[in-house]
Formats: C-alpha cells, structure tokens, sequence
C-alpha cells in the first residue's frame, strides 16, 4: 500500500451551516456559523460570505463572540483545539489546545469522553504566543447532553444549567451547589417529557425547557431543592428543537419541525406571535445581541434571518440534503456546479468552489404538500449531456393501488435567460421505474442520443428528432425539435440494470442482469456480450482516453472486472465487494468504493494498470452510493504520484449521514490558508462580490489617474513596501507588544530605505552644522524645479533624477570633504 | 376461590351529583363539601380521606357557599337561608332566614365571631356568632348589584366584595363603602381574595386573574387564564400559593415568588395547571401539601403538591373519589333482590336466572320519598322487610311481590330520636326494633346492624358499641381503634364481628368471648401486605359466604377479596395479587403458594359485591365512563388537529 499521509478527507463545500447555533454579532451586521471544519462569517444584510475563517482540521463544533471583545470569536472543534477569531479582518489570532475532544462553547466548554460527555472549564492562560496548551480543566458538571443546545448560562453567569435525558441540573457557581430537577419518563396521557433544550432568561432566574412532547416548561425557584415550581406551555406539536429568550428578555422564541418561530411574550404566555410558513423545522434560533434580528437554523441547511420577528430579511441557503439523494451527484457542464435533489421536486445546482447554492430548478412543477405519508412526485434521476446543453429528469410517483406515474423531461439550455426551459416532456416512457439513463458523450457528433433501461425489460434510445420527422405524428406548430424515441431494445426479456456510452460515444453497453451487452449506437446492432456469472452486474463504466478499450463492471458477486473490448475477453477481475465504481471525466483515473466491514474504502486505479493509485482504508462509516469527480478550476501541480489523480478533478462522496465530503492535498490546504490570510477587507464595506466589482473599478480609475498627478506616489516610497510595517499592520493590535516596544523597530524599520542618506546626515550634522543652512537653501531650490516638471506632466523617470543629483550632490561633497580631510593630512605628513 | 357464576349489574344507574362548594378546615383537617342537590360530606383528610359523615340533601336547598367557623360548619343558599349543621346528629341544626333574597357567599373573619353573607339585593349582612346560634347584626351599605363574592381581610377590618363588573371594598367596622376597583367590561367577580399585605385577587368570568392593590385600588398584574370563567380561588395559609378553577376544568396556580435568586421582591408567577376534571371546577381548597378540587363533573379531587409532599409516599398519590364510600346496594341473599338507593328513591330489582348468554333483571318496585333524601336503606336477606331512615325517620315496609305492594309497617314514630346512619338487616320473622341514639355518643355513624335480634352494632367514629337490641342495653364495647370503621358485619354462624378501618386494617371480635380472635391477633402480630396497606379506596361492604364459614368476601372500588381464614397470611415478600399465577401452576404447588386473601380485580367501579344462597356472586358496577357519558356537555374548546 502507498502511504498517503497527505491526503485527508475533509468537509469541504456543500457542509452544513445548520449544524450549530449561528451568532449574530453585536452590530448585527455578521452572522457566525460553523460549516464543517470552518467558521463562516455572512452579512446579515446581504445574505454574502464574507470570510470563511480556516483553520480547524476537524468539524467546528461551536462559535461564540467573546464576551470582553466583541470583534473576536471563540470556535471550537472536534480536533481538540479552541481558536481565537477576529471576525471582520479573518485572522486567527489565537489557538488553544485541549487534551479531549471539545463539543460545546458556552464560555466553558465541554469535553467528551467517548460516549460520556462532562462539562468543564477551561482557565484560558493570558500569553502572548499564538499557540496555548490549556491545562487548567476543572469539570463542573459530568454526563450532561451532548447536544450544545441542552446545556446554557443562567442570569449573568451565575449558573448553569443543564438538561439530559429526563433530568435538568442547575449548579450555582458562588455557591458551588447542583439542584437536580427530574420528570417522570411518560406520562399517562402519552407525552414524552424527555428535555430537548434549554434557555435561561437574561435577568429572572427563570429557565426554560423544551420537551419532546412539544411542551415548554418555565422553571422557577429552582434554587430550592423541594420548593421548585414550573409553568407548562403547549404550542408545538412535536419536539422543541431550540428555544431562546430576546436579549431584554421580554420574549421567549421557540421553534420546532412545524417550521414556525413561535413568540411568547414573558408573563403573558398566553399572547403567542407565530411567523409560519419559514419553509423547514427549525433546528437552532439566534437572537442577536440587540434583540432586532432572529435568525433560525433549518433542517434543510438553511438559516433564515429575521427581522423584528415579523418578515424574514434574508435567507442563506446550503447545500440541501433531504434523507436520501434519487439523483445521482452531477457536475453541470456548464457551471461546473454540483447537481443533486434539493427542495422536494426540485433539482438544485450548487457551486462547490464558491460554497453557494446557484439555484434551484423546478423539476416537478407542481405544488409540494408538507404532509407525512402523502406520496408525491419525486425526482429519481436526472442526466446531463456532454456540453451541457441537455438534461434529462426522471420524476415518479408510486401510489398505493395505483400504477406507477414515471415523466421523462428533457431541458435544453436557454442561453438566453441562462437556465434550463423545459423541451419536452414523455410521459410514461416506460413501463415499469427506470433503472438507468445516460447520454451519449460524444461531443462531436451532431445528434445528441439518450438512453434509459428500464425494469420492464426494455432499453431505449431517445433522440432529437429533427423537425421534419415530427411533421408526421403532430402538427408542426412548433417549431423547435424534439425528443421521441429513436430505438428499443431488449435482450432475452432481462431487466437491464445500467447503461454507459463509451467516451466517443460509438459503444453503448447495457447490462442485463449478468450479461453485459455492447450495442452500436449507429446501427442498432448487438455487437458483443461480454458476462461474468453468477450474478447481476452492479456498475458499468467505459474507461476513458488511453484506456478506452476497456468496460469495466462490478457485480454483486463482490467481483470487480476488467474486459477488453477490442479483444472481447476479459483482461483482469479482482474479487471486492464495489459498492460504487467511477471514472473521472478527465483523466483514465477510477474511483471504486468498497464496503467492508461497516467502512468504505476508497481505491483510485488506471484500468490499464494492476496497482492502484491511491487507496484509502476507513474513508468513512457506512456505505458510500453517491460520488463525483469535480473538475478543478486550475490544475494542481502535485508531483508526489499518490495525489496525482487528484490534480485535475476532485472526488466528492456523500457518507450515510448525508455528509459531503471530499480529498485535500496538503498543499492544496496550505494554499488555501495562504489565501485566506491575504484576504484583508476595508472595515466599512462588507465584502460582496458587487464591491469586489466597484472596489475594482475604483482602483482602476485611481490608476488611470495617478500617471497624471502620480509624481507624489512614485517620490514618497510608501511604507507598506516594508515587510516590518506590513507585518505590524496586518496583526491585530491586541495581540501586538507595547507600543513603546514596538517604536523604535517600527521607527528603524521607517529607516531602513533611506539608511544611507540619514547617516549622511547624521554625520553632516555633528560635523558641520554650519553647512544646515545652505543645505535647506539647496533643498527647498531643488523642489520647485520637480513642480514645476509635474506641472508640465513630466515623466516619472525624471523626477527621479534630482533625487540622484541630490545623493550624487552629497556625495560628492562628502568625498570633497573627505578628499579635502585626508589630502589636508597627507599634506600634513 | 373457587368458581362463582356471576352476576354482573351494570343497570344501577346512580349518578352523584355535582359538586357545589367545599371548605377545608385545617385544625381538623375536615373538609365539607356541599353538592347541588344539597347534600353535605364530611372527608376526614387525616384519616386516609375517608368520607366520614354525609348528610342527605333536600329538595329544594340549593347551597352556594360553606363556611367553617372552629368547629361549626354554615353553609347558605340560593333560599336565602344560612342553615348551621349538627355534625354530631347529622343533620341541619337551625336555619336562619337572611331576608336580603338569594344568597351568593358566605364568610367569616379570622377571629370567628362574625360571618357575613352577600345576598342578591346587593347587601352584606353581618351575622354575630354566638354560642348557639346566630344572631343578626347589620347590614353593609347597600349596593346596586348583588354581591357574588366575599373575602375579610385577616386583621378583620376590611371586607372585599366582587359584584358584578367591580369590586367594592369595606370597612368592617364602619360598614361605609371605601373604593372600588372598576371592570372594564360586563364581567362577574366570581371570586376575591384579601391577603394580608392588602392585595386583593380576584378571578372573573372574563377568564382572568386579577392582582389589585387593595390600599390604593390599581390594578397590579393580569394573567388571562382562560377563555371561560375563572369561578373560584384558594389561597393556601402561608398565603404563597393560589389556585384558580376554570370553567375548562384546568386548575391553574400562582405561586409567590421572587424573580432572582438573591432578591428579595417577590411577585405572584402562574406556574402549574392541573387538568383533573372535564367540566366546570366549582369547588377549590388549598390544603398545606394539596389542591382539592371539585365540579360538574361530581369527582372530588386531591392534587397533591408534589413540592410539599415526599415523593413516592401514599400521600404523593393523587386521590380521584367518583363513589361514596359507603354501600347504596343492598342485596337481599335468599330472595335474590337488590335494593338501589338514588337519592330521592329506592329501586328493588330481582336478579334474573342466567342461561349463560345473558340475564333478564326486572325491576320490582320504585319507592319515593317525599322531600327528603335518603340517608340509608337495607333489605331483608328474605326479601319482605325493607327498611330506610332519611334525616328525620326511620320506616319499615314489608314487600308483597306476588301483587307488588308495599305497606307500611313501622314508622318513625316508634323512634323518636332522630336516627340517620342505619342501616338496617332484617330477619325473616322479626320485627327490629331500631336502636336510641345516646346523648353521649358523638354520633352514629356508617352502618348499624340488626342481627337475630340479639345484637345491635352502632359504629361511633372510632368507637364500635354492641346493644342487646331488645332491651338496648350495653353488650360491649370493640376497643377504640384510631381510624374510621368503613364496613362492619357479623359472622351469621359464628359471631364474630369483622370491622375493616379506613387505614385498611381487618379486625376480628368474637362476641361472645368479648375479645378479639386469634386469626385477628395473628393478623396484627404479622401486619397486612403492603399492597394491601396501599389500596387507596376504603372497603365498603363485608359479608359472608353461607357455604364455608372460613371465608369472608369484602370488596372496594377496584376489587373483590375472598379472605380465607384457613390458609396462611401472605408474608411481606409474596405476591400478594396472585390469582393469575396459581392458575398456571399445577395443583400440588397451587396449595404450597395460596395464601388467605384471594383478590380479584376482574371489576371495576364496584359498588356491592354479595354472595347469594345458591352460591351465585352479584357484583353491581358502575363504571364511571357512563356516568360521565351523562353528565352535560362540557364547555367547547378547541382540541388540536380537530
């Protein structure tokens, strides 16, 4: 096996935004949020990432503003490290590194232990260095939830409180004393009372609790053994997901899978505000600091932000990943966007190098009906062609006693309004669900074919048909081509399973159970069969450039074969249990995940050649179904052999728990930390694509006038040319020595570019001050001359040369002096 | 146990009616509770809460309001009468006429030498309690609507009033009209309470509780409870804690209590509601460690606070009492007939011959009663006697069934003295005499029993007396025992007298020998099951099977048990509901695990449970979903996903 110690598999594009509670900072201008192993930080105006703060290797587990500073974040990770944030510039100021594994920010954290989860606090040692080993841990509360949202700071700090299972703990840190409070597991009339979360309010010692049953409870005088007490709110039908009291605590919000954020006002519980309708259950609520924006996390990665509970302002939308994928992951041509099933009906074209959901296409067309049970038409496959002109969708509805509904649509490239319009739509194109559909992948050949096998036996050929051909069966109103079946085909009555064209799109091979059959798609003639008893084959797939000869198969019987077309025989077959096979579009490189043992192992292989390329044992747990090979924007320049393959397209595969994730590279990490850190914004404005584009425009025009009036810029050497000065700069001043300290380096430094001269200078002063007067004279002389030329739109270069003249004029007069010194006392000897 | 062939009536279609008022005295820990036919009970809460005295209603008396004042308990109505009761002798002492037209409230002050009622004409009249009676003092200033309810401020100088759309506040003294607090809207005050820091509270058919500052007359806080009515609030003693009845049947409460920790302010907080009833609570009482509450519904029922309470204790139990603890089933074992006793009238149903797909009942004969409710009734194991005594006579008639008649036979005149708790057995040929109350004895108390006319029992509160019923002299006296004798009988053959206590103790006293038996000794020497020990319903009804003199059949609400005097006791350790598992066993082990108390819990809701002659076991059920099926419609509320 090669040893891959620099390829790791992370979260990268399309993770989770909902998977924590956002912060909204105290200006309410950024929302915080933790997507995988990076903290995002959006404008709550304009819904744009603004930083992508880097730096965790592990999935963030939490972000919280500091309390002292509110221009710094805390993050926490997975990974074992807390880091240190500043939000608006994207540094990362601090790190601080902690034996376990930390779940939880709620100013202390909380460590697990394996399934054990202890909250403790951590004494974050004052030091200057970047890096910090805390080892003040001092557990406050043991077995307590691992859901952050259980566990919360009461009034002003003063305790804590935390839920876990049927019991709610209350420790008081002055006095150092828990009270637990429990519930009964169930009661009579079928309420599950296990708590879901918790909120305390910012200035009553009242603390409130959500339940699976939907009931909110507010407790009391819980600084009583006996004496508790606790009021019952009833709204949400099912569990409590989040719950949070405004800052001035005059509102409690709540919300749960109903998807809407209820508002009860605080002693008045019975006058409830509802904002319905806000598209997913909710999963976290945010208040920010000034009570003016809600923001709520939703289960389809989405946060929505809310203004004075009454409209929503703005949206950030994830990747959207429902339970299951229908569709495979596919790269749209055209956008390079991964496509995949989004909202229910709905294809959605996500972009993977900018993290941001493109858009959603309406594939179904019809009304969605939020109601469990109800069976309503679902996207099962969609294909593109080649160029990205075409896309094929595949929607089917099964009901109970009734037939199977199947549409075939196919959508063809406005260039015009730059989506998919709907071309034409079959209906029931086959009998029985379709198994598989490809394109054809020529790129050359003028008609484009379309292929789909199906379970009743058949495979068929859709083809655009030309405008003349459809005069025949209907009448020639409109005037653009489509789509109609071309060819059928059937082999023996098999059902057959997949289809593939090979790359130049001269071979189709269908396979039919454990026959795989190689068509011309020119003739319609079976040319080969190539099987693999005994049993049915899982995956096909054509290998690509130097190894087209090759088809290569995966069955169920844990068999992975190699067949060689040109000889109809088969080259080689290892036996592994392929759970997905996949060729990379751009290169010979296939992906074959296995399954073993509850993990999947990645292998990246040539057909042509016996040694894989890359292996990966325990990529992830479960069974992998769904993958893509991206293409990159720019090439990588590995050389080292095992990451080659990753040089020109990216792998990203889909866990059991609907995790995208992907292959880095070290040095594609690195460069990615490199760019993050360049990135420094102005203060003022948020940094959207649009200011992007006018900051741009700006400097242009800046630069289009500096060589009129640029005679200032080019004489003052700035000072950011220093490496001292931009790195003092670029630090945050909190983190920076005294400034005293920092003076005379920063002074030095302001030197360095003129050392010469000043010592010159130096010199001429304690040797002949005399001289100061004339010397001004000659200065002050020598300016007027250089206003004079940039009036007359001098050239740069000549502004330059009294600036030599000077040094020279200095020079020499140092060299007469010295000359006149050392001749004065060779004379005199 | 055997096997019996059964009897099930379900055709008893009692219904107890609802529950008015209640009023709880914490020195005694006696609550009375008035229902809206006018009959009053008596729950002795530190005896197990056992309904201890009941005091048939009347036609006609609609009581609103109860008051206890010490030891003595008014109560006033809409006939605008203030009736005091004799507890002892169970019925009304003397009423006294208000002359201010119907009356909505009646209260006393703290130091109980005052109570005061609001009538319909808008006054409020003070009546002085004197030793024996009461006595009309003066009237408030009168005000325009009538007066629905009443609160005395503790120090006995102010007195708040909740009218009709405000409430007026008092000088007790000077009877002049202090303040009002105006309403905004058409509502009405159903309930005020002054606490000692001059807040009032009040709760209005508006739906909301209100928190008043009573010195200055503003309007504190306002929580909307409900909907519908708020009808009644209680405030506990130490004045921490209130609860509110609705009419959706929700009891909500407040609590007293500072909003942080370390301050000291405190502020009234809605924190539980208890949802135990269907309909209107009408009826509040806050106990030290619970809420009591009754209603539309005619279940009384005790909320234990579970933050006063220890957990896990008989007391944590919540208490819903449906059925009187007392038996209004007779069965008559020769004859085959069941005596039902409603409150206005008596039903007499002979049980029909089985042919094992179901039975034919027919009722026999109807008996009503003018005016006054029944307190008791009893029938004759033969069938021709029956017998019953209201709050002022005690009658015998002898039942001719072959022509249905009934004809009078004794009446009240042979006794005088008001008897009211017997129940009487007749024998075949005699004719019983009914026994004197004693001026001594507190009062009689649940069942008095005839037997060969040797013997008369009279259970008095804790004290159970044996008379020679012929010339009622004094047989003997069962040793005092701390609780309340529930059901009484005596052996047929052997004399004994069974007497089961509220606390659920079993006790055997052999009267001829005057003490109690050595099965009885050996019961206490060993002590009952905890399981048994734990049941929350008294046992209502103790007889005996003709056949085996061994076995005596006593049954509660939930069940029936066969106590076998022959077999063994169970030990702490077995199981005591073991019926299901000896039925698996084979017979030689079924032996070796029996034990003497063979329970059966095959019924619920049990009112009589009788074992006729011909070996035949008659359980009459009530279940309480018919009762509630008959009750009137709740109000409407909005139930989700409907």
């Amino acid at each position: 096996m090669v040893e891959h110690g620099d390829i790791r598999v992370v979260h990268r594009g399309g993770s989770k935004i909902n998977f924590r509670k956002p912060v909204i900072t105290n200006d309410s201008r950024f929302l915080l949020c933790a997507s995988g192993e990076s903290v995002k930080v959006f404008s709550t105006s304009t819904e744009e990432c603004i930083h992508d703060l880097r730096g965790h290797t592990d999935l963030v587990t939490g972000v919280l503003i500091k309390p002292s500073n509110h221009l710094q974040a805390f993050s926490c990770s997975a990974d074992g490290t807390v880091r240190l944030w500043d939000f608006t510039d994207g540094i990362l100021i601090k790190v601080r590194l902690l034996p376990s594994i930390v779940v939880c920010p709620v100013l202390s954290v909380s460590v697990s232990s394996q399934s054990l989860f202890q909250l403790v606090a951590v004494h974050l040692p004052q030091s200057g260095d970047q890096l910090v080993e805390a080892r003040e841990l001092s557990a406050v509360l043991t077995g307590i939830s691992s859901n952050p949202a259980a566990t919360v700071f009461g009034r002003g700090g003063e305790y804590i409180a935390s839920a876990n299972g049927l019991q709610l703990e209350v420790y008081f840190f002055k006095k150092q004393k828990a009270y637990r409070f429990s519930l009964k597991e169930d009661n009579k009339k079928g309420g599950k009372n296990t708590f879901t979360c918790v909120a305390c309010h910012p200035n009553d010692d009242c603390i409130a609790t959500g339940h699976e049953d939907g009931k909110i409870r507010l407790w009391r005088n819980f600084n009583h053994k006996k004496e508790y007490t606790y009021s019952t709110l009833h709204w949400h039908h099912s569990a409590v997901s989040s719950l949070s009291f405004t800052p001035e605590g005059t509102n409690l919000l709540s919300g749960g899978i109903e998807s809407v954020l209820v508002q009860w006002r605080y002693n008045q519980e019975n006058q409830r505000d509802f904002l319905p309708r806000l598209g997913a259950a909710i999963t976290h609520i945010a208040v920010s600091p000034d009570g003016a924006l809600y923001c709520t996390s939703h289960s389809d990665n989405k946060i929505t932000i809310i203004q004075s509970c009454v409209k929503v302002s703005a949206v950030i939308q994830g990747l959207v990943k429902g339970e299951s994928v229908g569709t495979d992951l596919m790269i749209d041509p055209r956008s390079k966007s991964l496509v995949l099933n989004g909202k229910p009906g709905h294809l959605q074209f996500y972009s993977l190098q900018r993290d941001k959901l493109l858009y959603n296409l309406d594939i179904v067309q019809q009304e969605y009906i939020h109601e469990s049970g109800l069976q309503q038409f679902e996207v099962v496959k969609a294909a593109f062609d080649a160029s990205g002109n075409w896309l094929a969708t595949v929607e089917e509805r099964k009901q109970k006693g009734a037939e199977l509904e199947l549409n075939l649509k196919l959508w063809a490239f406005d260039e015009q309004t730059q989506s998919f319009v709907l071309n034409t739509t079959i209906s029931a194109p086959h009998e029985a669900q379709i198994t598989g559909m490809c394109f054809s992948h020529a790129t050359d050949s003028q008609t484009t074919m379309l292929v789909s096998t199906s379970k009743d036996g058949h495979f068929k050929a859709w083809q655009l048909a030309a405008q003349s051909q459809t005069d025949g069966k209907q009448p020639s109103v409109c005037p653009c081509p489509s789509w109609s079946c071309d060819f059928v085909g059937a082999y023996h009555g098999l059902v057959p399973e997949c289809c593939s064209f090979s790359a130049d799109g001269s071979l189709l091979a269908v396979s039919f159970q454990e026959v795989v059959t190689v068509w011309s798609p020119a003739s319609w003639e079976l040319l080969t069969t190539l099987s693999q008893p005994p049993k049915a084959i899982r995956n096909l797939c054509f290998g690509r450039l130097s190894c087209s000869k090759y088809l290569l198969g995966t069955t169920d019987s844990n068999l992975l074969c190699c067949w060689n077309l040109l000889t109809c025989s088969l080259e080689w077959s290892t036996s592994m249990d392929v759970s997905l096979l996949l060729a990379d579009p751009l290169s010979e490189n296939m992906a074959a995940f296995c399954c073993q043992a509850g993990c999947t192992d990645l292998f990246v292989f040539k057909p042509s050649e016996p040694r894989p390329l890359f292996s990966q044992k325990a990529v992830c747990s479960g069974m992998v179904t769904r993958a893509v090979f991206a293409p990159r924007e720019e090439m990588l320049e590995s050389c080292e052999e095992s990451s080659q393959w990753l040089n020109r397209s990216q792998l990203y595969f889909l866990t059991q728990y609907m995790d995208l994730m992907t292959f880095t590279t070290k040095t594609e990490e690195e460069r990615l930390m490199a760019s993050s850190k360049q990135l420094v914004i102005d203060d003022s404005v948020a940094m959207t694509p649009f200011y992007l584009l006018l900051g741009k425009h700006r400097q242009q025009q800046q630069g289009g006038d500096d060589p009129q009036s640029g005679v200032s810029a080019e004489r003052t050497p700035l000072p950011q040319g220093s490496v001292a000065i931009k790195e003092l700069l670029q630090t945050p001043a909190h983190v920076l020595p005294s400034t005293s300290f920092l003076c005379s380096m920063f002074v030095q430094s302001l030197l360095i570019s003129v050392t010469d001269s000043s010592k010159h200078a130096e010199e001429e002063m304690e040797s002949e001050k005399e001289e100061e007067d004339s010397e001004e004279e000659i200065e002050s002389s020598r300016t007027r001359p250089e206003q004079q030329a940039a009036v007359g739109g001098g050239e740069a270069a000549e502004s330059a040369a009294p600036a030599m003249t000077k040094a020279q004029v200095r020079e020499l007069r140092r060299v007469k002096k010295l000359d006149h010194s050392w001749l004065a006392g060779l004379l005199d000897s | 146990m055997g096997e019996f062939k059964v009897h099930r009536v379900r055709f008893f279609d009692y219904m107890p009616s609802a529950i008015r008022a209640m009023a709880f005295n914490s020195h005694t820990e006696r609550l009375a509770l008035v229902r809206a036919d006018g009959a009053l009970e008596i729950f002795n809460f530190a005896d197990h809460y056992f309904q201890e005295k009941v005091i048939p209603g009347q036609d006609g008396r609609a009581v609103e309001a109860l008051c206890w004042v010490g030891q003595r308990l008014f109560s006033a109505g809409l006939n605008g009468e203030i009736t005091e009761y004799d507890l002892e002798n169970l019925r009304p002492r003397y009423t006294v006429e208000a002359y201010g037209g119907p009356i909505w409230t009646i209260g006393s002050n703290k130091q109980g030498t005052l109570l005061m009622v609001g009538c319909e004409d808008g006054t409020v009249k003070m009546f002085e309690i004197l030793k024996e009676r009461i006595q009309f003092q003066r009237n408030l200033e009168r005000q325009k609507g009538r007066i629905v309810s009443l609160s005395w401020h503790p120090s006995g100088t102010l007195i708040a009033a909740g009218m009709m759309d405000m409430i007026r506040i008092f000088n007790a003294e000077t009877g002049k009209e202090m303040q009002h607090d105006p309403e905004s809207r058409e509502v009405v005050v159903w309930s005020v309470a002054f606490l000692s820091d001059y807040t009032i509270i009040s709760g209005d058919s508006a739906g909301k509780v209100q928190i008043w500052d009573g010195l200055t007359g503003t309007l504190v806080r306002t929580h909307l409870v409900t909907k519908w009515d708020v009808l009644c609030l209680s405030v506990s003693q130490d004045e921490s804690s209130l609860i509110a009845g609705t009419s959706e049947g929700t009891v909500v409460q407040f609590q007293f209590i500072s909003s942080t920790v370390d301050q000291q302010e405190e502020e009234w907080v809605r924190t539980r509601t208890f949802k135990n009833h269907s309909h209107d609570v009408r009826a509040l009482a806050h106990t030290e460690t619970a809420v009591v509450s009754g209603g539309m519904d005619t279940q009384l029922v005790v909320r234990p606070l579970l933050d006063k309470v220890e957990k896990n204790t008989q007391e944590s139990a919540m208490r819903k009492i449906a059925l009187p603890h007392r038996s209004l089933v007779c069965c008559a074992k020769k004859a085959g007939l069941l005596l039902f006793q409603f409150p206005d009238h008596l039903e007499v149903w002979r049980v029909g011959e089985s042919d094992g797909h179901g039975e034919e009942n027919t009722h026999t004969h109807t008996h009503t009663h003018t005016h006054t409710h029944y307190a008791y009734s009893a029938l004759s194991p033969c069938g021709e006697w029956l017998a019953y005594s209201t709050v002022s006579s005690v009658r015998l008639y002898r039942l001719q069934y072959n022509n249905i008649s009934i004809t009078k036979v004794g009446c009240s005149t042979l006794t005088l003295l008001p008897l009211f708790s017997v129940s009487v057995i007749v024998h075949t040929a005699l004719f019983i005499n009914t026994i004197k109350c004693m001026s001594e004895l507190a009062l009689f108390f649940s069942s008095s029993y005839f037997q060969l006319d040797k013997l008369s029992i009279v259970a008095i509160e804790t004290t159970v007396t044996i008379y020679g019923s012929v010339c009622l002299q004094l047989h003997c006296t069962v040793p005092i025992y701390s609780s309340c004798p529930t059901a009484i009988a005596i052996h047929p053959t052997t004399s004994h007298l069974v007497v089961v206590h509220a606390d659920q103790q079993i006790f055997e006293y052999s009267l001829v020998q005057k003490e109690y038996t050595e099965w009885s000794r050996k019961l206490q020497k060993q002590g009952l099951h905890s399981l048994w020990l734990e049941r929350d319903t008294p046992v209502t009804h103790v007889t005996f099977s003709l056949k085996n003199p061994a076995h005596i059949i006593l049954h509660d609400m939930f069940m029936f048990c066969i106590i076998d005097q022959s077999l063994p006791l169970p030990e702490s350790k077995t199981l005591l509901y073991n019926q299901m598992t000896l039925r698996s066993l084979p017979e030689q082990e079924r032996i070796r695990h029996s034990h003497a108390f063979k329970i059966c819990k095959n019924f619920k809701h049990v009112m009589c449970v009788s074992l006729l002659e011909d070996h035949s076991l008659v359980v009459v059920e009530r279940p309480l979903l018919d009762m509630m099926s008959q009750l009137p419609a709740p109000v409407r509320q909005k139930k989700f996903a409907t």
